[in-house]
């Protein structure tokens, strides 16, 4: 069997993640269309809206800094970067020593400093508003982040993705206490890290609930595009990474190609399920008041927490 | 004399009085003195800085004996890897701040004399230099005052204003308070040492060489402990620190919040892991858990601040918990024989003490360049600052970026070390600290969030935007010595955060000789250097400098990609929903953007809002003006601080009843002194 | 091996107790309460076969039936009757907030962890890791009553102290003499009728299932 390179599978999970995040929201939004009765636009028209953002000319506010035009290239870049480290096909890869879970998060909040402060760089109401927002809902959810983590490094005894990947993939599938809460717990981080309702809704625009879409709502043209597209990525990764942490088997292990292939097959069905779990809550919750998800996301700190005491009570 | 690192740091120490002289010398002209003093006052810190990484790289302990102070009791000095750290964090650091000094005082020099700051800046150098070199208690002491009372007279350097002459005067008080904990911590040690038959015991040497009792240890302790945590200001000790940082020149906050506060840190250090050596697990649990309060508390209260440096005063607090944090966590595990991950805990703790002084810092001096050019230290009169000031923006999003610990940048090393070390907590052998101690890690993520969204705060309302004040005054950028000051900090900053390896083989020496364990975080590997593994490496590892490489490259390409494509932008008008009366007031503020917080968490503080309406006649749906009033107190203040104040002056009043102005009455109580007195003694 | 699965699940039922305990802390409705109480009872009478089948100890399945045909179905209906009879608001007032008791409610997880550990290391039972979730899920109904108004809630906290004392007996001792488990089960049923009749007097005599109002029965000094 021909092994491949894991400079090859690094290169492959970032053109995995670069064409597949559009899809996966495409099928996010295909599912919800379904549920609600609607016809969707089918699974590719995140692709389009994309292709369709990259040809428009840009209209800058009058007031914007390098830092307004330098947020869409890092909130594209992040994600990029983090494809490169999370195990999404094989836990062989060359660069995941980079960083840990515990980087990959700190990461993701680089790209949301500077979301928040691109936000404020114009000077309108709604981009402060947005930044405020952002920060607060991300100030609560760290709690809860860091808690699964830790439930998770007690069980893999370790941080770093690839290693917990291999661990879990290679013990027998059972369903332990500890990993279930803190998986729960992540599964509100998934929401709340990809600005899906209850959190935040990714297709309103209406001034009360934005929150994400008040930050970049003076963005056009190819910045939108990269910021649209850098987000869809994120939403993918925090579902690859919760995948990598909770559900790793079937993963890839070796450089084999026909075990990537399968890894590969399996990923798509794991990330596929996940998506209909997203629009189950999505249909089924409205989203709530802002003040209304202290309680969300203690809920979710609770749950990692009681993980991590489960952890050492019951097993 | 042979060239060695404590001669180098005494010579340094030497150097630094030189400008001293100067001001007695050339008062004439001051602008030769400015750049006169300040640029020996940064050479004498470099080589105070070489001093310490030479010690701090060969590992040797150099110690000298110097023939001055009491007879019984010359001043000892010694320089171990541990003081060298420390000597390398002051000088580095005041090394930047003196540059900077070279412009930014020229600001200052109008209304008063510059050479009383001078003498003083020199003095306060020379102070904590002395603390750190000190080796018996007495040396300690007076070096602990002299910087005291030189920091006293900096912060009361612009004395025309009350507040600043009460800040000072807390200061004072809270610092005496705490130094007089340590002279009775001292006491207490040098008496089990060697007994008060000599002055024998108060050298650091044979504190070393005393084995204690657990209660006169944890008295010594506790005693020390209080008297370091005042001048840290771990809360509820930090009620000063807010006070006198904002109204000292913002060079000289930049020392006292970079490296006046480490002072104390190294005192906890010296005093617990050198000095009295084993300890029970409980001194680090209170350690810890004073760590996690300030660091919890502290970035709440900084949300809540729109003074801007208040507001950074409120983040040493905080960061001063987050290295406390670390430390607890290494005398939680030396109590329990855990020397490796010690060591892991010890280095977090120090490297974030390194980190902290360069960011903050850089920080204050920004903080200082924003002040100069804008004449106003309240943020919500600001904005937009970004396009008039483009360096000290850069520089200054360093330091936010650094702070709110995110990498690449410094802060999230030290940050990610202490994850590091609460994450190896469960292998601890009692039950209930296993399950507590990770909540702490939890309060710590909380803790960098908050500082995340503080700092967003920050610079979005100071630096971007539209200018938010009445009337804009004319602000331009800093001249080129503040710009090198902050720059080189900022570098500093960014290597510290992507080669961090360097350091911490360097801080492992000190790990070695404090709780007897090294880390080797670079064993093997040709390109060992680039990654940070705590531990085993498949259990962690981080590489700040990949990181930083991988995003510049996708940046790049994208930007080849997309953006040199197709060059065409075109600047119009923000949206405005079709009201097109947009003006600049309606932006966020800073007391608009920490509401969410402050809701929230609203129970921490004492606050006051009031909201006047002021309704139009012919329709009160639409109101003329609106007045909002808020008003965040420290809730510590009226806890504590008030009752012991208000005894002290029932006391006093009290007291005062014995001052009746008749001569006859006095002269009855010197005789009654006297009579008492002579019964007493024979 | 099939054992050491059935001893997982047996564990794993345990934590969703610990969890329904939580949950009913949370909970804003009283309808939503009443059905986490339901679940409860179910994982708990699931719960009880399965230390039934480990133990070997056939009188466990009787009380598992007896747990799920009280807890499951009687009670919640009782309590939905009286629900429903006295028009009681549907919102669950709370004296101390919502989070505020979530914290509180894991402090004392880590509290019966610490006072139970010395019994689990003396146990040779392989349920003895549940007798901390047992404890911890008395102090939670015991915590609900606490910082709960309704005098109904109060009577769901007590409902719920009473599943946890179960949970502490099947852990600890597999189950006690089947004799005292149906004697316990009469006399919840019999609380809860009693608690019903108490319930229609407290809203008769002050308009209102507050327990704050029973501050008024005291004497005017």
């Amino acid at each position: 069997m021909k092994e491949l390179n894991p400079i090859f599978i690094t290169v492959l999970q970032v053109v995995i993640v670069l064409a597949i995040a559009p899809v996966f929201i495409g099928w996010l939004n295909m599912l919800k269309c379904w549920s609600q009765g609607r016809s969707s636009a089918g699974l590719l028209q995140p692709y389009r809206d994309i292709a369709k953002l990259f040809v428009k000319d840009i209209v800058l506010a009058k007031n914007a800094s390098w830092i307004f035009r330098f947020t869409p290239y890092l909130v594209f870049s992040v994600p990029v970067v983090a494809s490169v480290i999370i195990p999404i096909i094989s836990t062989n890869l060359l660069l995941s020593p980079t960083a840990d879970i515990i980087v990959l998060i700190a990461l993701f909040a680089t790209a949301r400093f500077f979301t928040a402060l691109a936000g404020m760089d114009i000077g309108t109401a709604f981009g402060g508003m947005g930044a405020s927002r952002e920060m607060m809902i991300a100030s609560l959810t760290e709690p809860a982040i860091l808690m699964a983590i830790f439930t998770v490094s007690l069980a893999g005894k370790s941080t770093s993705l690839a290693h917990i990947a291999q661990v879990f993939a290679s013990s027998v599938p059972i369903m332990r206490p500890s990993l279930v809460f803190a998986a729960i717990a992540f599964a509100v981080v998934i929401l709340v890290e990809g600005g899906r309702i209850p959190v935040d809704n990714p297709s309103t625009h209406l001034e009360l609930t934005m929150v994400h879409e008040a930050m970049i709502l003076e963005y056009s043209g190819r910045h939108l595009a990269l910021i649209e597209w850098g987000s869809m990525m994120r939403v993918f990764l925090f579902v690859t990474l919760g995948v990598a942490c909770f559900v790793p088997w079937g993963i890839a292990k070796t450089g084999n190609i026909t075990e990537i292939a399968l890894s590969f097959f399996f990923m798509i069905i794991k990330v596929g399920i996940i998506g209909a779990g997203i629009v189950f809550v999505e249909t089924g919750i409205a989203k709530m008041r802002l003040f209304r998800l202290t309680e969300f996301l203690g809920g979710a700190f609770l749950m990692a927490t009681l993980g991590m005491l489960s952890f050492f009570i019951l097993e | 004399m042979i060239l060695s690192p404590i001669n180098l740091a005494i010579f340094s120490i030497v150097l630094l009085f030189v400008p001293v002289l100067l001001c007695a010398l050339i008062r004439q002209n001051p602008l030769v003195l400015r750049v006169m003093a300040f640029s020996l006052a940064a050479f004498a810190s470099f080589l105070s800085f070489i001093a310490g990484l030479w010690t701090l790289s060969s590992g040797v302990t150099n110690q000298l004996i110097l023939p001055i102070g009491l007879p019984a009791l010359p001043f000892h000095l010694r320089l171990d890897p541990l003081a060298g750290f420390f000597l390398m964090v002051v000088g580095l650091l005041a090394f930047f701040v003196s540059i900077y000094s070279i412009g930014y005082v020229q600001g200052l020099g109008t209304k008063r004399p510059i050479s009383r700051l001078i003498v003083f800046y020199n003095l306060f150098i020379v102070g904590m230099l002395c603390v750190i070199l000190a080796d018996d208690a007495l040396s300690f002491l007076i070096a602990w005052e002299f910087m005291a009372g030189a920091s006293y007279f900096l912060v009361l350097f612009e004395d025309e204003h009350v507040e600043n002459r009460r800040a000072a005067f807390l200061y004072l008080v809270i610092a005496h308070i705490g130094a007089m904990a340590i002279l009775l911590a001292f006491g207490v040690m040098a008496g089990v040492a060697t007994g008060f038959g000599n002055f024998d015991g108060y050298t650091f040497d044979s504190m070393r060489q005393a084995t204690f009792s657990p209660q006169w240890a944890t008295v010594a302790f506790v005693l020390a402990f209080f008297g370091f945590a005042a001048k840290a200001g771990v809360i509820p000790l930090h009620v000063w620190l807010p006070e006198a940082h904002p109204v000292a020149p913002s060079n000289v906050s930049a020392l006292m919040s970079g490296v006046m506060l480490k002072t104390a840190i190294y005192g906890i250090v010296r005093v617990t892991f050198d000095l009295l050596g084993s300890f029970p697990w409980w001194w680090g649990a209170l350690v810890l858990v004073l760590g996690l309060i300030s660091a919890v508390m502290g970035v709440l209260y900084a949300l809540m601040q729109h003074d801007l440096k208040k507001l950074l005063a409120y983040h040493s607090v905080e960061n001063i918990g987050i290295i406390l944090i670390g430390i607890g966590l290494a005398m939680i595990f030396t109590s329990f024989k855990f020397t490796t991950m010690a060591a892991l805990a010890l280095i977090a703790g120090l490297y974030h003490t390194l980190n902290h002084a360069m960011f903050k810092g850089l920080l204050f001096m920004g903080a200082g360049a924003v002040v100069h050019a804008t004449h106003e230290r309240n943020m919500d009169e600001m904005g937009g600052l970004i396009h008039h000031m483009p360096w000290t923006a850069v520089f200054f999003l360093v330091g936010c970026i650094s702070i709110s610990a995110l990498p690449p940048f410094n802060g999230f090393v030290s940050e990610w070390l202490t994850f590091q070390a609460f994450l190896l907590s469960p292998s601890l052998p009692a039950p209930l600290m296993k399950l507590i101690i990770p909540l702490g890690a939890a309060l710590l993520a909380l803790t960098g969030a908050l500082a995340a969204a503080c700092f967003v705060k920050v610079f979005g309302v100071t630096f971007l935007g539209h200018w938010r004040g009445h009337n804009r005054p004319h602000i331009y950028e800093t001249c080129w010595p503040m710009r090198i000051g902050m720059m080189l900090a900022a570098m500093s900053c960014l290597l510290l955060g992507i080669v961090p390896t360097f350091l911490v083989n360097l801080l492992d020496g000190i790990a070695e000789t404090m709780v007897g364990s090294k880390l080797n975080v670079a064993a093997s590997g040709t390109y060992n250097w680039m990654w940070l593994t705590p531990m085993q490496p498949e259990r962690a590892s981080y590489s700040g400098f990949i990181v930083l490489i991988g995003i510049i490259i996708t940046i790049s390409i994208a930007y080849l990609l997309f953006h040199l494509k197709s060059g065409k932008i075109q600047r119009g008008d923000i949206w405005d929903c079709g009201f097109e009366k947009l003006n600049h007031n309606m932006q966020y503020n800073a007391i608009s953007f920490s509401m969410p917080i402050r809701r929230i968490f609203g129970f921490y503080f004492n606050i006051r809002e009031r909201v006047r309406l002021m309704p139009q006649l012919t329709s009160p749906a639409f109101p003329l003006k609106l007045y909002y009033n808020l008003r965040v107190r420290d809730r510590f203040w009226g806890w504590i601080y008030k009752p012991i104040i208000e005894a002290a002056f029932g006391i006093s009043r009290q007291m005062g009843k014995l001052q009746q102005g008749q001569i006859h009455l006095y002269l009855i109580y010197s005789f009654v002194t006297i009579i008492v007195l002579l019964a007493v003694v024979l | 091996m099939s054992l050491k699965i059935l001893e997982q699940v047996n564990s794993f039922l345990a934590a969703l107790v610990l969890l329904t305990a939580f949950a009913m802390l949370a909970q804003r409705r009283i309808n939503a309460l009443i059905h986490v109480f339901m679940w409860q009872g179910l994982f708990l009478s699931i719960s009880t076969a399965i230390v039934g089948f480990i133990a070997n100890k056939h009188h466990l399945y009787l009380s598992s039936v007896l747990t799920l045909s009280l807890k499951v179905i009687v009670l919640p209906y009782i309590l939905h009757v009286l629900i429903v009879r006295l028009k009681i608001r549907k919102e669950v007032e709370t004296i101390v907030n919502i989070p505020m008791t979530m914290l509180l409610g894991i402090g004392l997880v880590i509290f019966s962890y610490h006072l139970t550990r010395p019994i689990m290391e003396l146990s040779t039972f392989i349920t003895r890791s549940t007798l901390s979730v047992a404890l911890a899920t008395v102090m939670i109904g015991l915590l609900m009553m606490i910082t709960r108004k309704k005098a109904i809630t109060q009577v769901i906290g007590f409902l719920a102290m009473e599943n946890g004392l179960f949970l502490a007996a099947t852990s600890a001792t597999y189950g006690m003499p089947f004799v005292v488990e149906l004697g316990v089960a009469l006399d919840v049923l019999i609380a809860a009728f009693i608690f019903g009749i108490f319930l229609f007097h407290i809203n008769t005599t002050f308009d209102s299932l507050d327990v704050n109002q029973m501050a008024r029965l005291k004497e005017d000094i």
